[in-house]
């Protein structure tokens, strides 16, 4: 059986409590990073990730692309979209074609 | 070209014969492959598209409210109404097989079965905005595993699609004229040799007949 993690800043990911998803609440950069490969070595397939923490943690992220579990998926947080989300799509879409086709 | 290193032999010429039968069989099959997983994969880029703007737009209305909702209550207030959540949400697992490729497929359940249950305080000392948040929150919800999941598929699909792209290639520009320039210069070895041998095996019966020609002249006179 798996869980799935929101991590973020405290007033993005609070509410989610509510829907029954394990919330971790992240106040500095590195306690972020650290809390992401914690969680990525437990049993959470999925880890919700505010885009305002992923910007600065990026490396640590891409990390888990390649692997089945978990999915680390970028969501907006309390500031709004970043417009980070639609950049992974589209480096995905690179790293396939092999070329930027827009 | 590495020439210089292979020999020149029938058994070498049939051996690089095979694995050029190999290698542009084998081409031939990721290419075909290549092909189908670039077909789902834009199939599931538009998904997720689709998927993200939704997701986005839904996350921002509930942020908003939630933002609202933080303003009217204090924290610990807030903190408070949301310790205890009465829902839990259980993940299964299951996997997909894409073009032997394994992607993720999520089905969740939970605890809860009534979707009115979201809210795990009373509503007597919260604002209504929080209610606004957390509705909106759960409406997305749904949005938010199927991006899970159609995000993960993308990424695993882009690896591969990758690494089957780099094998074609190499197999197409590398492999494949490697092997025929070898074949090719084995035979025009090959042949090369055949001719030096028929030529001095013309000359050498020159030789012989012109000794047999010596011995019977002066046999004759």
């Amino acid at each position: 059986m798996y869980k799935i993690a929101v991590l973020g800043d405290r007033d993005s990911v609070l509410g989610f409590k509510a829907l029954g998803l394990d919330i971790f609440p992240i106040e500095g950069v590195e306690e972020g990073r650290q809390e992401l490969h914690k969680l990525a070595k437990e049993e959470y397939a999925i880890i919700y990730v505010t885009e305002q923490l992923a910007q600065s943690i990026r490396a640590d992220i891409d990390r888990y692309k390649t692997s089945v579990t978990p999915a680390v998926i970028l969501i907006p947080g309390k500031g709004g979209s970043l417009g980070l989300g639609a950049q992974a799509l589209q480096s995905a879409v690179e790293r396939a074609v092999g070329a930027d086709i827009g | 070209m590495a020439s210089a290193t292979i020999n020149p032999t029938r058994m070498e010429l049939n051996r690089l014969k095979g694995r050029l039968k190999t290698a542009t069989r084998g081409h031939k099959l990721l290419k075909d492959k290549r092909d189908e997983l670039m077909k789902q994969f834009l199939e599931i880029v538009r998904r997720n598209r689709v998927l993200r703007r939704k997701v986005e737009e839904g996350l921002e209305k509930a942020n908003a409210a939630f933002t609202v909702a933080s303003a009217l209550m204090s924290p610990e207030m807030l903190e408070q109404a949301l310790l205890y959540p009465k829902q839990s949400v259980e993940l299964d697992m299951t996997f997909q097989n894409i073009m032997s490729v394994n992607v993720p497929r999520y089905a969740f359940h939970t605890k809860n079965e009534d979707p009115a249950e979201i809210y795990p305080y009373g509503f007597a000392q919260t604002s209504g905005e929080l209610d606004a948040a957390l509705e909106a929150l759960s409406n997305v919800f749904h949005d938010m595993l199927e991006l899970a999941e159609v995000e993960k598929t993308m990424q695993l699909l882009a690896e591969d699609i990758e690494k089957t792209r780099r094998r074609v290639n190499a197999l197409e520009y590398v492999m494949i004229p490697g092997f025929q320039e070898k074949i090719r210069y084995i035979s025009m070895k090959l042949d090369e040799n055949e001719r030096g041998n028929i030529t001095r095996l013309m000359k050498v019966k020159d030789m012989v007949l012109q000794e047999a020609h010596d011995f019977k002249q002066p046999a004759n006179g």
